[in-house]
């Protein structure tokens, strides 16, 4: 067994953040006398991963992902526990390990606005200093992969947000970090778009065996590349496991989508019906028998369109949610 | 050594293209730079000249050199990095800044150093064609402009490491225009922005010559106006080099507490 890339082991993260009742008393109040409250967005996590791994990291918003991900990149100190990334403590930011890692964040931009983000690349050349050579060579890869050819030589405010993500991504990765942390990678990008920032994470990850952590609502995301996830909910760990023994697990159902025109159908033979508006009926059923219940709507009633669907990745979490605290 | 050449080269042409896209605010800043002390200097030799020519030991035509002169002088050594770093800490980029293996204080350098020369040669024009109109009274010997180089390269170190230190109390606060309201106007009054320190009461001369303003702009027009002995000159420089040595260790010790900070509370 290889000594872990990424390890945590209880770590913990407590914000202190002041609060008060709305109104003038409570304002000149609070000039006297503050009233905090801790919060705790991280409470007492631990995973390791190993060199080469692509991780899923899941939970709902405010469960503690992006503050994990700022603790192991070194942005935030942890309130307890302890980190460890290729043998270094994250938040003493020492260079050589800030040459080793990546953190790209959907919304959060590097890449100087108002020129090309070509001037942006060469910049951080100079920062990593990146051999001449290796810099070539490796942006015309991540032009030829991310398709961004056209794009290098207008001004990013001039780019659309999906050009803007894959500039990002290759600015963040031109150093070639062995650790990348992408928090949201795809948020708000076209299906296209997702693909190709998908395909290419992948890509990476195969062709420089890096560690990669990443956090997604998009289950394609995650699905796509991660074959391991560890699930987050108020700051705690929940899973840490293979995708598909989670979704297993936990989503034994799948839902389909059905159009009649009408919903004076009874369809209870077929499934639980969960809802029915404007003659679309939303069944429930159990994950095997999928192809079955498909075949049958088909063959007994006139059905418009229908569709076959995943529960969203917050519903199978709500769900290891709902079974631990069971 | 190498690596730190290579990354300013870098930085200067980046920020020399960034600057470029920024010309109009450039050039407000510069209109800025222009009327400030076109208005002083209008007022001072409005009153010389209703006082007979003379306020204190500045005449009429030596207001219009020590305005002019002080034009070109808070110009080189102005920063805008006190109304900024808020802006950094609040929108993000400064943690974009931190997970880079090197400190933010490179590129800042390198982006007020490329904006003024971008914006000097302008500004000299500006005024030599108000000196034009205002005839100032202005003969320095040469050694004053040699002396003047390391003058200028030390105010602008003091001025530029006193700011970014101060500009760092957004880690704490959210009301750091306050902070910079009042450092504006320790510097407007004690580092003879709104008038010569000379024409100040004995006890606001004193507090200038122990403060670190006068430093980044009094001292350096005065040289130049030649109203500095060669001898006084000297120690003039090592009273600036004293205070870009207490700057950098302020700047250190302050960032390295912000930082703290700033990792703790929420990055």
């Amino acid at each position: 067994m290889t000594s872990p890339v990424i390890h945590i082991h209880n770590l913990h993260k407590t914000y202190v953040v002041s609060e008060r009742e709305s109104g003038i008393l409570a304002a000149v109040q609070s000039l006297f006398h503050r009233h905090t409250k801790k919060i705790a967005a991280v409470d007492g996590i631990s995973f390791d991963l190993a060199p080469g791994e692509v991780v899923g990291f899941l939970g709902p918003n405010g469960a503690g992902k992006t503050t994990t991900l700022k603790m192991l990149s070194g942005l935030l100190h942890p309130t307890e526990g302890e980190v460890s990334v290729l043998g270094h403590v994250p938040w003493k930011r020492e260079k050589l390990f800030l040459r080793q890692i990546a953190l790209v964040m959907g919304q959060r931009n590097q890449l100087i606005w108002d020129i090309p983000a070509l001037d942006s690349f060469e910049l951080n050349r100079a920062i990593y200093r990146i051999p001449t050579e290796d810099y070539r060579r490796l942006l015309a890869e991540l032009t030829e992969l991310l398709e961004l050819e056209s794009v290098l030589r207008k001004p990013v405010r001039n780019l659309s947000l999906g050009e803007r993500m894959k500039c990002e991504i290759a600015a963040a990765l031109l150093h070639r970090p062995g650790v990348v942390f992408l928090d949201e990678p795809t948020i708000g990008l076209d299906v296209t778009m997702q693909r190709r920032i998908r395909t290419f994470i992948a890509e990476y990850n195969r062709r420089f065996g890096a560690t990669i952590l990443l956090t997604s609502h998009y289950m394609a995301d995650v699905e796509a590349l991660c074959k391991r996830v560890v699930v987050i909910h108020h700051g705690r760990l929940l899973f840490d496991g293979d995708l598909a023994e989670l979704v297993q697990k936990f989503t034994p159902y799948k839902t389909i989508a059905v159009q009649l025109g009408d919903c004076q159908f009874d369809l209870r033979s077929y499934g639980d019906v969960v809802s029915c508006t404007d003659g679309q009926f939303t069944l429930r059923v159990p994950k095997a028998e999928t192809a079955r219940v498909t075949e049958r709507l088909l063959a007994d009633l006139p059905v418009i369109d229908l569709l076959v669907e995943d529960p969203p990745i917050e519903e199978v979490i709500e769900r290891v949610f709902a079974q631990e605290t069971a | 050594m190498k690596a730190l050449t290579e990354l300013y080269a870098q930085q200067f042409k980046t920020t020399f293209a960034m600057m470029l896209q920024y010309r109009a605010a450039l050039a407000i800043w510069m209109i800025g730079h222009v009327l400030e002390p076109l208005i002083y200097l209008v007022v001072w030799s409005t009153a010389a000249s209703s006082r007979g020519g003379s306020v204190g030991d500045y005449s009429t035509r030596e207001f219009a050199a020590y305005f002019l002169t002080m034009m070109l002088v808070n110009h080189v050594t102005y920063t805008w990095i006190m109304w900024e770093f808020e802006y950094r800490i609040r929108h993000g980029s400064l943690s974009a800044a931190l997970l880079r293996p090197v400190h933010p204080i490179h590129s800042d350098i390198a982006d007020n150093v490329s904006s003024k020369l971008i914006t000097l040669p302008f500004m000299i024009i500006i005024a030599a064609g108000l000196a034009l109109l205002f005839h100032p009274n202005l003969s320095p010997s040469p050694w004053v402009f040699l002396a003047a180089i390391p003058v200028l390269l030390l105010a602008f170190a003091i001025r530029f490491l006193f700011e970014w230190t101060l500009a760092q109390a957004a880690f704490w606060t959210t009301r750091v225009s306050a902070i910079n309201q009042i450092y504006f106007v320790l510097v407007l009054f004690l580092s003879g922005q709104i008038a010569p320190l000379s024409l100040f009461p004995r006890s606001v001369q004193i507090a200038a010559e122990w403060l670190p303003f006068r430093w980044m702009i009094g001292f350096p027009v005065e040289l130049l106006l030649g109203r500095i002995a060669p001898v006084q000159a000297m120690t003039g420089v090592g009273v600036q080099v004293a205070w870009v040595i207490l700057g950098l260790i302020l700047l250190k010790a302050v960032w390295r507490r912000g930082v703290r900070t700033y990792s703790a509370v929420g990055a």
